[in-house]
């Protein structure tokens, strides 16, 4: 049995060291995208698409990695939650990957445009998705539940930020309607970067599950149903 | 990869026989899919079962309750006390020398260590199966009347009956039933198995002790005992030893694991699989042990 145990452990290791370069490659993508946006550096916004291939070539190889772990050691208890982790955490960083191609192809457009005011509400959703980004998969490395936990919470700051922005560019769009375009494509990079958010808040719950075996997810809006209805 | 490219998951809506069959009737399996299931009851009964071999102390401070109707599974190491446990259901240690049990085993409420207590009575009560297939070198129906007959049943159409039952239930009696007086010891491993099942529930137990019943049988017999447990468990409360702890996992609706004498963990399988409270039993079950 300890012969067994060794050889999922080797298999595991190899998964975890996978599932984290995935989230090093995906963190590279999105810092280069808003990098391209604010800068309006085009050929950063390229970079970022053309290297979503190799995004997706991780993501399909972690997923047989795990299927194949499934299959042959029939993982139970940490093992079962890890493996089931990371097959989704896999998923929500592939989808993020795609988020960051979204945000650099309004880059690549807003970068051929004059140049509009990006509010520094956008820089500050930047630095706070970053940070979410980052904690979530810190949170994972470390199976650290009160950290994941603290990401989840975050998740309410950056959609408020995305609020305000939208309120922002609304009236810019009706002083400067010559640039809608713009703001248009800025507005939606906006919302990328709330997705972006909300996978790392996704990532952040299977953290928890993996740490505590609960699935916490859909329990705050559960509870304040029953709050409103109270 | 695979034969066709398409790959049924799904049997159609309209394959559905017993939708069918129960289309409109509302008194069907329909309403009874509503009606909430009775929660079941106590069937064994452990309170701080102590065990000794001579000098030796096999289970410390067990306490625990096994339900009615449900499979209950013992898994450890070897040496834990698992199949010790197991035989001190139906006093099966009796038979060891210098074996001493402290405290309470209540089988269907009665004491099994009442002095007063019929031990034949007991064993008729709480059946067991065995890791090594042992049928008796008689015929496969006098394996399975063997039982009943001793405990008095006299008439052939009867015992007939008995024997006829004990097999369907098994399902062993298709394969078996025009040559119910062969020898038993010609039938495949999985199928002895199944007789010695069937020859233990010929008597009607209210319990089936199996230890370890699939370690001697190849997968597709030990998955066909697996089915069976399931099936059986409609009428009998089973509590099982095994090594195999995808086993326990497939099977068990309770899962106990036990080391070094000790009930370290006890609870619902899905949760000891999934999630378990203790730190021995994750690192039992997940490999790591020791």
């Amino acid at each position: 049995m300890a012969r067994h145990a060794r050889h999922l452990e080797r298999e595991i290791e190899k998964l975890k060291n996978k599932i984290l370069s995935l989230g090093t490659m995906v963190e590279e993508s999105i810092q280069k995208s808003v990098k391209s946006l604010t800068e309006r550096n085009s050929s950063l916004g390229l970079k970022v698409i053309d290297s979503d291939i190799a995004i997706d070539d991780m993501e399909v190889e972690v997923e047989e990695d795990c299927l194949k772990i499934l299959a042959l050691h029939q993982p139970v208890a940490n093992d079962l939650r890890l493996i089931v982790a990371i097959l989704k955490i896999n998923n929500d960083l592939e989808r993020i990957g795609d988020l960051a191609v979204n945000i650099a192809e309004r880059a690549v457009f807003l970068a051929t445009q004059d140049k509009i005011e990006i509010p520094e509400d956008f820089s500050q959703m930047v630095r706070k998705t970053q940070v979410m980004l980052k904690g979530s998969l810190d949170a994972l490395v470390n199976g650290d539940s009160v950290l994941a936990r603290e990401i989840c919470a975050a998740d309410d700051e950056v959609d408020e930020i995305n609020r305000k922005m939208y309120v922002h560019i609304g009236k810019n769009m009706r002083v400067q309607p010559e640039k809608l375009d713009c703001f248009i494509h800025l507005l939606s990079a906006s919302r990328y970067l709330e997705r972006v958010a909300d996978h790392a808040t996704n990532i952040a719950e299977d953290v928890i599950y993996l740490v505590e075996g609960d699935i916490i997810r859909h329990r705050r809006i559960m509870k304040d149903a029953a709050e409103g209805e109270a | 990869m695979f034969e066709t490219n398409k790959l049924k998951l799904f049997a159609p809506p309209m394959d559905n026989k017993m939708g069918l069959e129960n289309a409109g009737d509302v008194s069907g399996p329909v309403k009874e899919e509503k009606r909430q299931e009775p929660l079941p009851s106590l069937a064994i009964e452990i309170k701080n079962l102590a065990f000794y071999y001579g000098a030796n102390i096999a289970l410390k401070n067990i306490s625990m309750s096994i339900l009615r109707n449900r499979i209950t599974a013992f898994i450890g190491p070897s040496g834990c006390g698992k199949s010790t446990l197991l035989r001190c259901l139906n006093r099966m240690n009796d038979l060891v020398d210098e074996a001493r049990m402290e405290g309470l085993v209540r089988v269907g409420g009665i004491d099994t260590n009442d002095p007063k207590l019929d031990i034949s009575s007991l064993r008729k009560r709480v059946g067991m199966v065995f890791q090594k297939v042992n049928p008796f070198p008689k015929t496969i129906y006098e394996n399975v009347a063997y039982g009943p007959r001793i405990h008095g049943m006299k008439s052939s159409p009867e015992l007939d009956r008995t024997v006829e039952r004990s097999l369907k239930d098994v399902a062993l009696w298709d394969e078996v039933k025009d040559r119910l007086h062969e020898s038993a010891l010609r039938l495949s491993g999985g199928q002895q198995q199944r007789l010695c099942i069937a020859r233990a529930i010929a008597v009607e137990p209210s319990v089936l002790l199996m230890d370890e019943p699939c370690s001697a049988l190849d997968p597709i017999a030990t998955a066909k005992i697996e089915e069976l447990m399931v099936t059986l468990k409609k009428n009998y409360t089973i509590v099982i030893v095994t090594h195999n702890m995808q086993q326990a996992a497939r099977v068990a609706d309770f899962t106990g694991f036990l080391l070094l004498g000790e009930l370290v963990e006890f609870g619902p399988t899905e949760r000891i699989f999934t999630k378990p409270r203790k730190q021995k039993t994750e690192d039992y079950i997940t490999g790591r042990f020791g």
